[in-house]
């Protein structure tokens, strides 16, 4: 796979075909669509389980979303106050724009940590910001510890999820990748899970034990009393933020909450919304600095990239409210065919969808494609556990992509919908296009379908069949047989 | 630069929420203070350390219920078992309760954590033992703040197995009452089961970075 070409934003995969076409080789790939349909039903019903076992599941929803509506609309407020108290706590704050200075602020402080590598938790800012590619024309090697990102980053492959980004890959793939690519894996290793887990345990440990500087991400950040959050599974988390003397943390300004028991909402909701357990095996907080535990600089990185222009959104701004659970990647119907990698963007899925373009702006054709990436069953709405929703917010980007277009470019599309604007409203001219439309029916259907249209309309019928028009409209029937009666 | 990024910043999203329209609310404290939580502080209200042992049992996490008056002997059990299959010292930090270790068997080693344990030191160790600060039943999950008995957070990451005491009293019915008993100025860890991964192919496999064992020992009157 190449190298993504570098963009100011959020680098990882522009180059990439707009959705339409990446969609038609991802849908190409019987594996692909076998392992998505299998990884995303088994988690669907253990979701839907693990959510009805909360009687107020609706009320927490509601909580969340109130918080996190509250929070944005004073985010200025809570921002300082979460700067004020992480540096009380002995940590240093650093604001970034965008992902370049993100980046720049972590190799700097690497650099001054006399490291040349860093242990990564997974993180979806430094996905977006594309740390490890920067790192990299740095000279600073960054070794990614969770097991999907591992398999991604050995199988110099991208992420297709945002909770498990090797979701494309079937365990016996998974084994292959680990054979090729990684020196120490045990001979005879099987691809029953457990003993690809216990490859990766190996694998890592010796990283772990040595290493003098961490990177994470969070999925919270408390700006009453300047703590951070990590929810993960498998203790690669613990380990980065514990056992390196400087931990590094890239942070998207919407991951803040108000206070410490917000988290009673916000730990209810997300574990059962992504992995489906009433609890993710380990969450770490931590507040600045713990002499005698842990690492002795810390450092919080405010990310900006994009997110005040979606703040400044009326409709998507909803989407910061995001917490990263994928539940609507899991539910999604194209997302469940199509696969991740079909988004061009870290962010996949319904989510992705509508955060992308409202991060990166719709002038990308990639990124103005994505709003049209739904079927607006509305599935991914009914499953946030932020209420999100997803479909208005998908509607209103379109809309957004249709204007932008109709000042630029002559569109056959668009003159086709004035054409029949000008049509419907006017009975006369609706019955002369609908006797011409019966008249035609001859030239251009076949066994009542019609397959394809003659340019400009080709468009049309590319990807779909039109009925053939009836030889007679309803109106003119009703004309003939009870015209008189009327 | 730094300084400047964040004025921008700053401005950004004043300026985006006044064209949003969401900058007419009352002051944040104010406004946070009246936002309703109409959701439960608990799920349940009775049989809460019978729940807490189900739910930590169904996470692959071992655990018995024992009266207080077994404690020390069901800690030199279940610490003499797993040095019949691992060697090493068990690891103890401050502050455990004595009690807790009286009666352990004589070919038992323990190891001090001061001065601090190497993280390669760490590695070597049969098990780790440690009380909790507090244990939430809705969700089986054990709380550690690292204080006085819990050790710094390697303590219980590095080592393979650890054998948590929780007492009932520190059972709490649900995420609300537990997270109001913490200090948030601590480090925290929060523990569901043992070390587990979602990864391949969304399915739960136990077993990756952290301790791949959980005992629990539930203290009861």
């Amino acid at each position: 796979m190449t190298a993504p070409a570098p963009h100011p934003g959020m680098p990882t995969y522009l180059g990439m075909p707009a959705f339409p076409a990446a969609a038609r080789t991802a849908v190409a790939d019987s594996q692909l669509r076998a392992n998505l349909t299998h990884a995303t039903h088994t988690i669907r019903a253990k979701r839907a389980g693990a959510v009805a076992e909360l009687s107020d599941w609706e009320a927490l929803r509601q909580a969340a979303k109130a918080i996190k509506d509250h929070t944005l609309a004073h985010l200025d407020t809570y921002l300082l106050r979460l700067e004020e108290n992480v540096t009380r706590a002995g940590g240093t704050v650093h604001w970034a724009q965008d992902a370049g200075e993100a980046n720049a602020i972590v190799a700097g402080l690497v650099r001054a940590a006399g490291a040349d590598g860093v242990v990564k938790v997974k993180s979806m800012a430094t996905q977006e910001t594309g740390l490890n590619e920067a790192l990299a024309a740095d000279g600073i090697s960054a070794l990614e510890t969770d097991l999907a990102e591992l398999i991604v980053q050995l199988g110099h492959d991208r992420p297709s999820h945002i909770l498990v980004p090797a979701i494309h890959r079937n365990r016996a793939e998974i084994r292959e990748i680990f054979r090729r690519e990684m020196p120490d894996a045990p001979a005879g290793l099987t691809d029953d899970p457990p003993a690809l887990a216990g490859a990766a345990r190996t694998h890592l440990r010796q990283a772990f034990l040595s290493a003098q500087v961490g990177v994470s991400g969070a999925n919270f950040a408390i700006a009453e009393t300047g703590s951070l959050v990590v929810v993960e599974s498998e203790g690669n988390g613990r380990m980065c933020v514990t056992l390196p003397h400087t931990l590094i943390s890239v942070v998207g300004v919407e991951k803040i909450l108000p206070s410490w028991r917000d988290l009673e909402v916000f730990l209810a909701l997300l574990p059962r919304s992504s992995t489906a357990e009433r609890m993710n095996p380990y969450t770490s907080t931590w507040t600045g600095i713990t002499p005698g535990d842990g690492p002795e600089n810390f450092h919080l990185v405010l990310l900006d990239n994009g997110r005040t222009s979606a703040l400044a959104d009326r409709t998507g701004r909803q989407a910061l409210r995001c917490i990263r659970c994928s539940a609507c990647l899991n539910v999604c119907p194209v997302y469940e065919r199509t696969g991740g990698h079909a988004y061009g963007s870290p962010y996949p899925g319904p989510i992705g969808a509508i955060i992308t373009p409202l991060l990166r702006g719709i002038t990308d054709p990639v990124d103005a494609s994505l709003p049209f990436a739904s079927t607006l069953c509305g599935a991914c709405y009914e499953v946030c556990p932020v209420a999100i929703n997803i479909p208005e917010a998908l509607v209103h980007l379109r809309a957004k992509v249709v204007d932008a277009k109709r000042e630029k470019t002559f569109s056959t599309e668009r003159v086709a919908f004035d054409l029949s604007g000008r049509v419907l409203r006017s009975p006369r001219l609706l019955a002369a296009a609908q006797r011409a439309a019966s008249a035609s029916r001859k030239l251009v259907a076949r066994k009542g379908r019609i397959r394809r249209l003659p340019p400009p309309l080709g468009g049309w019928t590319e990807t779909r069949d039109a009925p053939a028009p009836p030889p007679e409209s309803f109106r003119a029937w009703w004309a003939r047989t009870r015209g008189d009666r009327s | 630069m730094s300084a400047s990024a964040k004025d921008a910043i700053l401005a950004r999203i004043r300026a985006a929420n006044r064209v949003a329209g969401a900058d007419g609310v009352a002051d944040a404290d104010a406004g946070y203070a009246a936002l309703s939580r109409d959701y439960l502080r608990a799920h349940h209200d009775a049989g809460i350390v019978e729940l807490f042992a189900e739910r930590a049992a169904d996470y692959r996490a071992v655990v018995e219920r024992v009266p207080g008056s077994g404690l020390a002997a069901a800690v030199a059990r279940v610490l003499a078992a797993r040095a019949a299959a691992v060697p090493g010292p068990f690891v103890v930090p401050d502050g455990l309760p004595g009690g807790w270790l009286d009666g352990l068997p004589g070919e038992i080693a323990l190891a001090s954590d001061a001065p601090p344990l190497s993280p390669a030191a760490l590695d070597q160790l049969a098990g780790v033992v440690t009380g909790c600060a507090v244990a939430i039943a809705e969700t089986g999950t054990i709380i550690l703040d690292h204080g006085p008995g819990q050790g710094r957070r390697a303590l219980t990451l590095v080592p393979d197995f650890h054998l948590v005491v929780v007492q009932a009293a520190q059972v709490a019915a649900d995420l609300p009452d537990a997270f109001a008993r913490l200090d948030p100025a601590r480090p925290h860890t929060l523990i569901s089961g043992p070390s587990a991964t979602s990864d391949i192919e969304l399915i739960r496999v136990e077993g990756v970075h952290g301790p791949r064992n959980l005992h629990v020992l539930i203290a009861e009157p």
